[in-house]
């Protein structure tokens, strides 16, 4: 059994309730950092930590609130993105909706870290329920005096409150997430300035993911330098895995990033293998937006060493031949799944999140998606994967922010990886539309050890 | 004359009071929110020119709002809407057929309303609930582990009127 800091308690009759979190330890961390610790001492924890951002780019979190703008007079932010809209993901949901307390909690000691005094959860609109359950544990930890004017004595006032957005998936991206709480559409902002210097009304804001603040916790209570022993390498602590697809048992796993894929996919404790006695074919292991795998390259790098569930691993051998650990959305294709129609369905999404402010992203998604539609209903020509491939560089690199490339990477991967598959939707278009291609050369060729 | 009830008039002010004074723009989506529950479950020009009143911002910022996030429904649609999701991993669990089968069921194509104003099928993109799929939204909820069996009861709910949408 792996290490467990995040959802160890998570299924605690009632922990959703404050008495119960309470009684099981919770609010410690608070407890600790207001009554003994300075804000800059806090924050030097969490560098100690060698915590990354849960949200997709891993971004070192102490680093980042050390950048935070601290100029006399002016309100700073703390706004956790609870936008979740990465296909795959479901893990931040998992966790605000079952131990909601370890959000605020985590929330109440970034803020004093940070200097917040009103702080903000921008959560998708779609988990309007989850809003309710938000609304009422921050009703709870403010009449038990964890929140509101001079806490515990310490002098450091705080609110928390809770945002819906609206359905749109680009306001995951941090400044378009701030425009969206400003009123406005979700049109990212072009950088510099950083929302660190110039965020949320212009004031100084810290952006970080539900699972980095909820990962504040167990690092106060244990010290930076006891969570930075767990894990491999620069992958420090746990990590949430929301695990989808054709496999035993989905649902959200908290891994101590020192387990393999293949333990991951095969082994009862996690995913319990590939669903009704098929075969893996291919995986996504960081939610849609990073590269598709085909099973050899999955278990094992292109130097045949045992892939790991480490940020490092994950990505092992680049774009050419590895992946990445992104928002932690593992989303496993079996056998019989259709590649092309899959990077179609992604295509789709978007075109449809796009918001439009950049041709490349704008003209490029819709085309990516035609294109993928065409070939998957038999009428592609040959050409076709080459303008496929065409169109993704163009976008790639050439937008005000990363949606662009999160549509052109499992585009390019899928090429980079099936290009057969494409190209027999092409040659046998009447195939094409009555069955899938199947598994071919990706066969997990590997014995499976992991039981 | 269009006008939120009480209770709805004093949760505008709740949300207003989430940001720093001058700062009530910032109400606009959960507000929007709000008018759709209340005014008939979409957004006609004269429930945004109302909230944008309400804000005192001016109607094309209400607007622009309005057109952007995909949970607005800026024509009427029926009584119960059924989000259903088609992205990859939904797909992956069979997200076509049931969007198929409830097609077959009730008449009507993703974007379509029933004659009868009571089913309104919408197709749209990642909920974040890929575990747990198929699966829609109805209202507030979500609906997981979508089978045709599950659509039936749904929509025999729906029919007895024990679906509530909030
Ligand atoms: C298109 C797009 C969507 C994103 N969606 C999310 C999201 O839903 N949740 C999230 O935490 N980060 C998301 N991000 C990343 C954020 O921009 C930001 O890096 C992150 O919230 C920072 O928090 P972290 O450092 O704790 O990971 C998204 C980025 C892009 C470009
Ligand atoms: S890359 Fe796409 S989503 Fe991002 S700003 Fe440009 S058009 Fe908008
Ligand atoms: S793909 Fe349907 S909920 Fe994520």
């Amino acid at each position: 059994m792996g290490r467990k800091l995040l959802l160890d308690k998570a299924h605690i009759e009632n922990i959703r309730f404050y008495d119960v979190y309470r009684r099981e330890g919770g609010y410690r961390s608070v407890e600790k950092a207001l009554k003994t610790m300075a804000p800059d001492v806090v924050t030097d924890e969490v560098k100690k930590s060698g915590l990354r951002g849960r949200g997709g780019a891993g971004f070192p979190t102490g680093m980042k609130w050390s950048f935070l703008a601290k100029p006399e007079g002016v309100p700073r932010y703390l706004v956790v993105n609870a936008d979740e809209s990465e296909p795959g993901t479901f893990k931040d949901r998992y966790l605000m909706e079952f131990i909601p307390h370890l959000l605020i909690e985590g929330m109440i000691v970034s803020s004093f870290a940070l200097g917040s005094k009103r702080s903000y959860i921008y959560i998708r609109g779609e988990y309007a329920w989850i809003v309710d359950i938000l609304e009422q544990a921050i009703a709870e930890a403010k009449n038990n005096g964890w929140l509101g004017k001079n806490i515990l004595g310490s002098g450091f006032d705080c609110e928390i409150y809770v945002q819906r957005g609206a359905g749109a998936y680009i306001c995951g991206e941090e400044t378009a997430l701030l425009e969206s709480l400003e009123g406005k559409r979700g049109n990212p902002r072009i950088k510099p300035p950083f929302p660190a210097i110039k965020g949320l009304w212009d004031c100084p804001t810290v952006v970080n993911n539900v699972e980095t603040i909820a990962a504040v916790v167990p690092i106060i209570n244990e010290g930076g330098e006891e969570y930075a022993k767990i894990g491999t390498g620069k992958s420090t602590g746990t990590k949430l895995i929301s695990a989808c697809g054709n496999i035993k048992k989905q649902g959200v796993y908290e891994i101590d990033m020192t387990i393999s894929v293949e333990e991951f996919i095969y082994s009862d404790e996690y995913c319990g293998g590939i669903a009704n006695g098929k075969r893996l074919k291919a995986c996504i292991p960081g939610g849609s937006s990073v590269p598709i795998l085909p099973a050899n390259l999955l278990l094992k790098t292109a130097k045949g060493e045992k892939r790991m569930m480490t940020y490092e691993s994950l990505a092992d051998g680049g774009f050419a031949t590895g992946s990445m650990m992104g928002s932690g959305g593992f989303i496993v294709l079996d056998e019989t799944q259709c590649v092309v129609r899959h990077t179609y369905t992604l295509a789709r999404f978007y075109r449809h999140e796009s918001c439009g402010q950049c041709s490349p992203c704008r003209e490029g998604t819709g085309w990516m998606e035609k294109i993928l539609l065409n070939i998957e209903k038999g009428k592609g020509k040959m050409s076709d994967i080459d303008l496929l491939w065409d169109i993704q560089r163009k976008i790639e690199g050439n937008t005000i922010c990363p949606l662009g490339d999160a549509a052109a990477w499992p585009v390019a991967a899928a090429i980079r990886h099936f290009r057969d598959e494409f190209e027999w939707h092409i040659t046998n278009p009447d195939d094409a539309v009555r069955r899938n291609y199947g598994l071919m050369h990706y066969a997990d060729i590997l014995t499976v050890v992991a039981s | 004359m269009i006008k939120f009830s009480e209770k709805s008039l004093q949760e505008v002010q709740r949300i207003i009071s989430f940001y720093p004074e001058g700062k009530q723009k910032s109400a606009v989506i959960p507000v929007l929110h709000l008018a759709q529950q209340e005014f008939g479950g979409w957004l006609d020009v004269p429930v945004m020119d109302y909230v944008a009143s309400l804000l005192s911002i001016t109607p094309i910022e209400v607007y622009e709002v309005a057109t952007f996030y995909s949970m607005y429904n800026l024509k009427p649609v029926g009584k119960y809407l059924f989000e259903v999701c088609q992205t990859g991993p939904c797909m992956l669990n069979g997200s076509d057929d049931i969007i198929k089968y409830i097609d077959d069921k009730l008449g009507i194509k993703p974007g379509e309303t029933t004659n009868d104003g009571m089913f309104t099928l919408k197709t749209v993109e990642c909920l974040g609930a890929c575990g747990y799929a198929p699966m829609m939204q109805l209202g507030k909820k979500y609906r997981e582990h979508l089978t045709k069996a599950k659509i039936d009861q749904i929509v025999e709910e729906c029919g007895r009127s024990a679906v509530t949408n909030n």
